[in-house]
């Protein structure tokens, strides 16, 4: 008898109201259950109140002519297009200024970082200075103060400061600049461009296994660039080097030709650049610091030189500690974009807002900029993770 | 024989004039290595430039005495249109005669910062704080408090459970029965008020004027979103923080998409939800309070943050910690309560402050939906006609505010972490 019972454990009984088993359930039904009587109490008021109001729920309203404005396009957009064009048009707007941000944030931030860690007193000083005072203010008075003073401080275009031999112009009404005049051969161009860089990839998986099987190292860098830039050089020379530009001309009360940034984007990306790269300065300082010292003078006794230490040994130590807060500064640049609203740049919050106003659909409206903002910072987050993945420290 | 003079008497040479003190100093930190060299003398160049040019246009050409916007043109900095609007710019458009008492609410509220920032108040003593310093300043910014019977029931009940379910084992025969008093009355009393056997009986303080919200702006508007926005979310983020880390499965599903949701998405997309979509969400006919709107997108966008770095500590926490308080067998709230959160908590004070931080800047949003925080009032101070144009000005004051505050936030916060980190270093 006693033999049959010493294998599994004695069953002791207990009490339902004491078993953590039926407890866990029982308490999970109940905050599933509160949640969804809020969830639908919320429900029946909004169909209630929009019976009310009468709003027809649903998203037939997109395929109505907007009827609005928009001062800065990336494609054809008129206020006879519809809403969902309108919309579209934000979200690329978002994604313009999301993507130049996050580029020129990581160098200037890197660079700050670099320099707080200079041996040189003075520039250590000025760059900790400078992340200090735009950490510590909201970025949404940097972006106020950038667009009153290009919007009030610079000059109208008759007066406009000119820069680099009367070619790119300051104005209240942006920064006007040439660019060539479209050809047929930039198309190809773009597909020179495009078969470099495939090229320079090929030749960087092929220079490191040459490395790692005789030790031979290859000028990656200056020939992948090469290959990247001289394609599309050889290409535009083949296409009989067409040079004509359109150059920017003051016409009447404003400039014609050539091409221009509007001052709420300019106000919006260099407010987002600043105030973000003290954060990634940051980041980078305490990426850098986190290496033992030991790690330069293992590679300093090997013979490498500061260039390659750098390169081979401390940066992709350092990497390992940047990479997961820098993905976390890239969405806030995402999300931060939104403030866009607020000096009238028309990003995806300031369209879908004129929208409700219009519409009144604010509901469908909502859901359509989480699911914008989800779907962005989803992506990022994804491909940030693949690369943290890819970089990681790889134990046994 | 001559004498050999004795060792000790030696004087010991100088070191080199250009080792030591101030040519050192340099020496060693300026001019190190030619390239060194040349980026010094480059900076110094610049920094002289730039601050020879601020320093002319903010203090010697500035103007702080002009009477009008247009008195002040052609020269520097107009600081004589800080002077005008100061008070606008730190009170809104709260009655100006009374501006005594947002000016109160804010010490008040700077106060309970500064005594919470004590670790010596780090117990009852914090509750104590946190209640009077609320309890004052909304009476001075309101004027009239009216405390509904319900309330105080609910505090009765909310206080009575808390008190049975950690201080069950420990308290008193006497004790433990002051709390089922305390929950039986609130409870009763809730159910016969919903059933409507008692009266809607409120307690009225009201020995100053009512100044509704939509009056409220400046400093205090932006140091009470800040303050009870963190104040609310922490112990939303604390729950949401441990329902991510608990093993129930339908639990820890409705936090996670919850905090990843609020995470994924700006804190306008909440602001612009709080003010269009809440009124569709209410029985009709029920209005919210535009500042309660915003109070309350503030604090569900601030607890999924805080959430994450509260799940930070629990994280950092040896699993002994979990399984020795379940060996004692304590149950779970009191497990949480008394051996979890008190060293998770620890942990995080130092980024709890940092978010802080954000959430002081982030509140500047609110003016996208119309309330009148300082960066608002400040915006607004520009409208005048008679004083437009001297935007710079404006906004750099208003930086400097935001800074002073953030800046001291900051110092804080790595002081603290100096501190409590004592026990661990070397």
């Amino acid at each position: 008898m006693a033999v049959e019972t010493l294998g599994s454990a004695p069953q002791v009984k207990v009490a339902p109201w004491n078993d953590p088993v039926i407890r866990g359930w029982v308490f999970q039904i109940v905050v599933v259950g509160l949640v969804g009587f809020l969830a639908w109490y919320l429900v029946s008021n909004t169909i209630d109140n929009l019976q009310r109001q009468k709003i027809a729920s649903g998203f037939h309203y997109l395929e109505r002519e907007a009827g609005f404005e928009i001062g800065d396009t990336m494609i054809e957009y008129s206020p006879a297009s519809t809403y969902a064009r309108a919309i579209w048009v934000g979200i690329l707007n978002t994604l313009r200024v999301a993507v130049l941000g996050i580029l020129l944030s990581t160098i200037l931030g890197t660079l700050v970082g670099v320099g707080r860690l200079s041996p040189n007193w003075l520039l250590s000083r000025i760059c900790a200075w400078y992340v200090e005072a735009f950490r510590n203010v909201p970025l949404l008075l940097w972006l106020f103060l950038f667009y009153k003073l290009i919007s009030e401080a610079f000059p109208g275009p008759r007066q406009a400061i000119s820069l680099l031999w009367n070619s790119v112009f300051l104005s209240n009404r942006g920064v006007y600049f040439p660019v060539p005049m479209a050809d047929p051969i930039h198309a190809w161009m773009g597909v020179a461009f495009l078969v470099g860089v495939a090229g320079a990839w090929l030749l960087n998986r092929w220079a490191k296994k040459r490395q790692e099987t005789t030790g031979q190292p290859f000028p990656i860098i200056s020939t992948g660039l090469g290959i990247v830039i001289g394609l599309p050089a050889l290409v535009w020379l083949a296409g009989g080097a067409p040079h004509h530009m359109s150059w920017p001309e003051l016409k009447g009360f404003n400039f014609a030709g050539g091409t221009v940034i509007q001052p709420e984007f300019t106000a919006l990306l260099v407010g987002l650049v600043l105030y973000t790269s003290a954060f990634v300065a940051e980041i980078v300082r305490s990426g850098i610091l986190a290496l033992h010292k030991g790690q330069s003078e293992a590679a300093a006794a090997l013979g490498l030189s500061r260039g390659q230490s750098m390169r081979l040994v401390l940066l992709p130590q350092a990497l390992r500690v940047i990479v997961p807060p820098m993905t976390s500064q890239y969405l806030n640049i995402t999300k931060n974009s939104s403030l866009a609203i607020a000096i009238g740049y028309p990003d995806l919050v300031a369209s879908v807002n004129v929208t409700i106003n219009q519409t009144g659909q604010a509901i469908e409206n909502i859901l359509i900029i989480m699911a914008a903002y989800l779907s962005v910072s989803l992506s990022i987050s994804a491909f940030m993770n693949w690369y943290n993945k890819r970089i990681a420290l790889r134990e046994r | 024989m001559t004498d050999a003079m004795p060792v000790g008497d030696r004087k010991p040479l100088a070191p080199p004039v250009d080792e030591t003190g101030p040519l050192g100093w340099a020496r060693k930190n300026l001019f190190s290595s030619w390239g060194n060299g040349i980026t010094t003398v480059v900076l110094v160049a610049a920094v002289v430039w730039i601050a020879s040019w601020f320093l002319e246009w903010a203090l010697f050409t500035a103007n702080f005495t002009a009477a009008t916007g247009a008195e002040c043109r052609g020269g520097g900095a107009c600081w004589a249109l800080i002077r005008e609007k100061f008070r606008y710019i730190f009170f809104g458009s709260f009655p100006y005669e009374q501006h005594w008492r947002p000016l109160f609410a804010v010490i008040t509220m700077l106060a309970m910062l500064v005594l919470s920032a004590d670790r010596r108040m780090w117990n009852w003593r914090l509750l104590v704080i946190w209640g009077v310093g609320s309890f004052v300043t909304f009476l001075l910014m309101f004027g009239q408090i009216h405390i509904p019977l319900s309330l105080i029931l609910f505090v009765a009940l909310a206080g009575g459970g808390i008190g049975l379910t950690l201080r069950s084992a420990l308290a008193a025969p006497s004790e433990r029965m002051g709390y089922y008093a305390l929950v039986g009355i609130g409870a009763v009393g809730l159910v016969l008020r919903i059933l409507g056997v008692l009266p809607s009986w409120s307690i009225a303080i009201a020995p100053l004027s009512y100044v509704e919200t939509s009056l409220w702006g400046g400093l205090p508007v932006t140091l009470i979103l800040a303050t009870y926005g963190l104040a609310f979310a922490f112990p939303y983020g604390v729950l949401l923080a441990l329902g991510r880390r608990s093993n129930l499965p339908l639990i820890k599903g409705l936090c996670v998409g919850f905090i990843e949701l609020i995470r994924g998405v700006p804190l306008i997309s909440l602001l612009i939800m709080a003010s269009v979509m809440l009124p569709l969400f209410l029985p009709s006919g029920t209005t919210i309070d535009k500042f309660l709107r915003a109070q309350v997108a503030v604090i569900l966008f601030a607890g999924a943050y805080i959430a994450e770095v509260i799940r930070g500590g629990l994280q950092s926490l040896p699993k002994g910690q979990f399984e020795a308080a379940d060996a004692m067998g304590l149950n779970y709230p009191q497990k949480t309560l008394l051996i979890i959160l008190p060293q998770a908590l620890r942990v995080v004070i130092p980024p709890l402050i940092n978010t802080f931080i954000g959430f002081f800047k982030d509140t500047s949003l609110v003016l996208i939906i119309g309330i009148f925080d300082f960066l608002n009032t400040a915006n607004q101070a520009l409208v005048d006609p008679n004083w437009a144009g001297f935007p710079g000005e404006v906004y750099l004051f208003a930086a400097f505010v935001y800074f002073i505050f953030c800046f001291s936030m900051s110092r804080y916060s790595k002081y603290l972490e100096f501190e409590l980190n004592k026990g661990t270093r070397r």
